[in-house]
Parts: C-alpha cells; sequence; structure tokens
C-alpha cells in the first residue's frame, strides 16, 4: 500500500477525567474522501484539533506523509481547517479572508489576486469580492469559508461539520459540490459528520468513531451492508440487533425468532445479528418457521418514502420494519407475518 | 399605558438628576455674581411679566482670559495621557485575564477592582506618604545613593494617581470583550499560516478596537474634570479645570464664572465622545 497522507497511531487525549480519545489508530489515503462519523462526545472533534495543532495529545503520534507533526504548531502544519461556525474575519472583505492565508507566506500582490479570484470563481462569488461576511447568506459563507481553507492548497483538508449550518435543503446540493471540489483539487478531505447519510453519500471511506475509538473503517456500501458491531448497525440505518445462542443446526435462537444465517456459526456460542429494517417484508399467511416471525403492529409512522412500523414480538422485542409505500399500511393491533431472506442477516462481532 | 409605566422612573431620573440641574446651571452661567445667599442675580427676574436682567460677563471672562483656555488644555492634555497610559496597561492585564484558567478568572477581576473597597482619599495618603521627599521612595534612594528627588508634587506624582484610580475602569470593558471574543477566529489565522504575534496584530487587536475605545473614553471623561488627584498630588502650576472651578466656586464665590467653566467643559467632552462612539461603531 502506498504511503498515508495521514496516519494517526495509539492516539489519546484526555478532557480532565473526561478521555476524548483512546488509542486511535487511523489512516487517511492521499486523494480521498474520509468522513468521520460518530455521535457527540465520540472524540470526532477532537481528533481533527489535534491533527490541526489546537490541542496537544496526551499519547500516540500523527504523521502526515511521514513526518511527525509533534511539536510542530498550528501555523507550521500543511494541514487546513474549516471550521463548523465558519470562523471569517468579520473585520475583512471576502476577497481579504480568502487572501489572508496566502499574505501570511508572501506571496507576490499579483499571484494573490489571481488565486484569490480563482478560488472565488470556483464557488461563483467573484461578485461578492469586496463585501464583509455578514453581508453575505449563510450558503455564501459556507463557501468564502470552504476556499479560504482550500486557496494555499492544503495536501490536508479539516472540515468540521462543513454542512450542519445550512438549510436541509441547500445541504445535499453543497455536499455534492464539497465533493466535486475534492476531487479537482485532489486534497485529502478529513469531514466530521453526526448525519449518516451525509457521510454515505459523499464520502470514499468512512470511520465510525465510537467513545474515542474506532468501531470500523470501510467504503459506505461496505460499512452499510456488513456492521462490524452493533454500535454501527445501529448508528448506520438504524438496524434491528437480534442476540441469541447458536443451536446445533447453526441457527440461532433469538428469542421469537429463529435466524438461519447464510455461513452458519459455532453451535453453543451467543451471536449478535444485525437486520435491516428494509429487508423485512410482509408475507401472507403464516411466517416461515426460520427467517421469519408473527408479531402484533404497535405503531406506525409515515416517512414520506414509505411506513416505520414498530412490531411487538411475542417474546417482548421489537423490530424496525420499514414498509414501501403503495400498499395501504395495517392497523395498530393487527396480527403480521414477516419474513427476510438469509443474506439479510450479519453477523456482528461486538 | 404599561410601556408609561415602565419609562416613568428613567424619565424622572433624567429630568430631576440630568435635565433639570443643566437648565439651572446654564441659567447661574448667565447670571451676575452679586452679594448675598446664593452668591448671584438671578438672570430672569419676575416684574409683571419675565424680564432679562442677566448677563454674559461671565461667558466673556472665559473667553478673553488665557487662564481659563490654558486651563482646558491641561485638562485634555492630562486626560487623553492618562487614559493612554490606562489602555496601555489595561490592554495586557485583560488580555492575561481573559486567557486565564476559568477558576482564576473571577479571583484575578476581584484583584482589579480591590482598591474601590478601600477609601479613595487614604489611597492618595499612601501616595503621599511613598513619594514625600522623606517619604519610602527616597528613602531607598537615597541608601542607593541617589536623591533624595522631588517625586510628589510633580507630573509624575499626578500620573501615577491618576492612572492607579482609573485603570479598573479600563480593564472591565477590555476584560469583558477579550473574555465574550470568539477564539475560533485566532485558531483559524493559526491555521492559516500566521504566527502568534501576526494573530494578534491581525485578529485579536482590531476586533477589539471598540472595547479599546469605550475603555479610553471611560477614562478620559472622568479624568477631564479630576479635582482631588491634580490637588493632592500634582504640580501647583497644573492648574485643570477642576481645580480652577473648584476656586472659582468655594474661594471666589464666583458661582456664574463656575457654572459657565461646568458647561464649557460638557461642550468640550462632547466632540472626542461621538467621535470615539463612531470609531467604535465602524470597527
Amino acid at each position: 500500500m502506498n504511503l498515508a497522507l495521514l496516519a494517526v497511531r495509539g492516539l489519546t487525549k484526555r478532557f480532565g477525567a473526561a478521555l476524548a480519545l483512546d488509542g486511535l489508530d487511523l489512516e487517511v489515503r492521499p486523494g480521498e474522501f474520509l468522513a468521520l462519523l460518530g455521535g457527540s462526545g465520540s472524540g470526532k472533534s477532537t481528533l481533527l484539533r489535534l491533527v490541526a495543532g489546537f490541542e496537544v495529545p496526551d499519547a500516540g503520534r500523527m504523521l502526515l506523509e511521514g513526518r511527525d507533526l509533534a511539536g510542530l504548531p498550528p501555523h507550521a502544519r500543511p494541514v487546513g481547517m474549516m471550521f463548523q461556525s465558519y470562523a471569517l474575519f468579520p473585520h475583512l472583505t471576502v476577497f481579504d479572508n480568502v487572501a489572508y492565508g496566502l499574505r501570511r507566506e508572501g506571496t507576490a500582490r499579483a499571484e494573490i489576486g489571481r488565486r484569490v479570484g480563482e478560488a472565488l470563481a470556483m464557488v461563483g462569488l467573484e461578485a461578492m469580492a469586496g463585501r464583509k461576511p455578514q453581508q453575505l447568506s449563510g450558503g455564501q459563507r459556507q463557501r468564502v469559508a470552504l476556499v479560504r481553507s482550500l486557496v494555499k492548497r492544503p495536501r490536508l483538508l479539516l472540515l468540521d461539520e462543513p454542512l450542519a449550518a445550512l438549510d436541509a435543503g441547500l445541504r445535499e446540493r453543497t455536499g455534492l459540490e464539497l465533493r466535486a471540489l475534492q476531487r479537482r483539487t485532489g486534497a485529502g478531505f478529513v469531514m466530521v459528520t453526526h448525519d449518516q447519510a451525509e457521510a454515505l453519500a459523499l464520502a470514499d471511506r468512512i470511520a465510525v468513531l465510537e467513545a474515542g475509538r474506532l468501531a470500523q473503517c470501510g467504503p459506505p456500501a461496505e460499512l452499510y451492508e456488513r456492521p462490524a458491531t452493533r454500535f454501527v448497525a445501529r448508528f448506520l440505518g438504524a438496524a434491528n440487533v437480534l442476540e441469541g445462542k447458536v443451536r446445533a443446526d447453526g441457527a440461532v435462537e433469538a428469542g421469537a425468532c429463529r435466524l438461519a444465517l447464510p455461513h452458519g456459526a459455532a453451535p453453543g456460542e451467543t451471536l449478535a445479528v444485525a437486520l435491516r429494517p428494509e429487508r423485512i417484508r410482509l408475507l401472507p399467511g403464516a411466517p416461515p418457521v426460520a427467517n421469519g416471525v408473527g408479531g402484533v403492529l404497535r405503531d406506525i409512522a409515515y416517512r414520506g418514502d414509505g411506513w416505520m412500523a414498530l412490531v411487538a414480538l411475542p417474546d417482548g422485542a421489537e423490530l424496525r420494519v420499514a414498509l414501501p409505500v403503495g400498499a395501504a399500511p395495517p392497523d395498530p393491533g393487527s396480527h403480521l407475518a414477516l419474513g427476510w431472506p438469509a443474506e439479510a442477516l450479519v453477523a456482528l462481532h461486538a | 399605558m404599561r410601556r408609561l409605566l415602565i419609562l416613568l422612573p428613567p424619565l424622572a431620573w433624567l429630568l430631576l438628576l440630568v435635565a433639570a440641574p443643566l437648565l439651572i446651571l446654564g441659567l447661574i452661567a448667565f447670571a451676575e455674581a452679586g452679594p448675598g445667599v446664593p452668591p448671584f442675580i438671578p438672570p430672569v427676574a419676575w416684574a409683571g411679566g419675565p424680564a432679562w436682567q442677566g448677563s454674559l460677563e461671565s461667558l466673556g471672562t472665559l473667553i478673553a482670559d488665557p487662564y481659563y483656555l490654558e486651563a482646558f488644555l491641561r485638562s485634555l492634555l492630562t486626560a487623553f495621557v492618562t487614559a493612554a497610559l490606562c489602555l496601555l496597561l489595561a490592554y495586557p492585564m485583560a488580555l492575561g485575564i481573559a486567557g486565564a484558567r476559568p477558576s482564576w478568572r473571577l479571583p484575578l477581576l476581584l484583584l482589579v477592582l480591590l482598591p474601590f473597597w478601600t477609601g479613595f482619599l487614604p489611597r492618595l495618603g499612601a501616595w503621599i506618604g511613598l513619594l514625600r521627599d522623606g517619604g519610602w521612595v527616597n528613602g531607598v534612594l537615597c541608601l542607593a545613593g541617589i536623591g533624595p528627588l522631588r517625586l510628589l508634587y510633580s507630573d509624575l506624582a499626578l500620573y501615577l494617581g491618576m492612572v492607579h484610580a482609573y485603570l479598573p475602569f479600563a480593564v472591565l470593558p477590555l476584560a469583558t470583550a477579550l473574555l465574550r471574543r470568539d477564539t475560533s477566529l485566532e485558531e483559524a489565522a493559526a491555521d492559516l499560516g500566521a504566527k502568534p504575534l501576526t494573530v494578534f496584530g491581525s485578529v485579536t487587536l482590531p476586533l477589539s478596537l471598540p472595547a479599546a475605545a469605550s475603555a479610553f473614553l471611560l477614562v478620559f471623561i472622568p479624568a477631564a474634570g479630576e479635582f482631588v488627584i491634580p490637588e493632592l498630588l500634582g504640580p501647583p502650576e497644573a492648574q485643570l479645570v477642576g481645580r480652577v472651578l473648584w476656586g472659582e466656586f468655594f474661594q471666589n464665590r464666583d458661582w456664574p464664572l463656575a457654572a459657565a467653566l461646568a458647561l464649557a467643559l460638557l461642550l468640550l467632552l462632547l466632540p472626542p465622545i461621538l467621535l470615539f462612539q463612531r470609531l467604535g461603531r465602524r470597527a
């Protein structure tokens, strides 16, 4: 494998008694778009601040293209950062905001004018060069912040929730623009987000953080279809997690459900299995003995592109079932027969 | 109706304690000094109707006698230097307080305010004891083979006293503004390659200019009319407006002239106030 753009080894950071990062290992490849996904307090923003140099790690190393970042102050790190608040300088014009980094490098005046002009043209803001940040809309400010962090052509750009402050309607389009810009510049992007849809849509790879540790890292489809842990399964797509003992015939007896896995399992062990709500089907008649179950519809909610049904199983557990639109939804209290294909079942490691 | 009720107390306050005294002051300024209590002849008398019997003499004296003009200029200069010195000292103090650990900030701010808890005059007395010819400072200087120097009743003593008294007024607005500042702006500047001093000069300092302007004004305005500190610590030739006003009022018992002086000081202070307000708003 080629040299990692950023390699993080055993990175640990404590804030008082709280452990924000707990021996994190992670690699960012050159030119890739990596999403750091996790809930609040998972340590994803701390990781960005450590790489940018705003915080000092308690243990572990960070290597940028093989060079140790320890001891380098923020201004000496060839890393760009885009802040969640955008952190645009309110007393400077859009032009001066974008030119700020180039001026610190001592770039020639004409060159600054050319590069800032190019950068603003890239996001369609040439006409706004003379305005102050507070005279721009939220979406325009977001783009100024983005090109300001890109104009110095950093090899690695850190983005802290870059889309979080935008309206839902603007978020999707801006996200796609963000990825197009990443492809054009060839810089490695590390984007912190708590929005799984955003991570799935934009990233080449997703790293899911849980309590300061890496839960799983891989391409979006792999993480979605083959989650490694309960946390990843629940965090990405809110999967049902069923747990039970493996019987002599290799099927898992998880309460009222009998799960026949495609590859079987070692008899005797306890296994957790993920089952996505959209893989469960409503069946006519009685449910099959394996990979099916009967239950009572407890609640149902309309979600625009379908229905989300909460089905109570005889053992007291609940299954989330995604029903397509079209068919009339069943009434709460009615008995349902559910079934799913064996390939929909994913054995979890933790 | 309810709005009127809410506005009534501040409105009454302003009318009774700002507008009315100003009006009386203005009337006295146009009166003629004379024997009696109070020692002036009212400018408007009632003789079947209002009749003018005031005079422009006091205002004329104010303009004609360079003594008063000099007092004004000296006062403005003293106030300016005091405010500038306070700002120079207060900025690093405020920056230190804002940058301190959260648990340290309140104790540090209280230390800045601590002098207010003791009497003002005893503190000036302490300065006199330190600075007089046989005082502690000269005692130490004599041991070192220097002096005694004349420290008390000098410009040095005047500015020591002024800065000592007015420094907290400059620290408080600056510390508040620096505490509330968005530090992600400074992080962004550092991330874009600015070294710490450049970050300060290009981000922290320009964004704190409005607070610096109000700190300057909070010192400048009261310092311009200061009477006690120049009287107790300053050189005898430093005839500042405060001292001149006191002299006219209590020693010469020329109330109209004293009132005219007070009004003139008010008018002189208006332009710098408006200027700094505009500077603060633009920054």
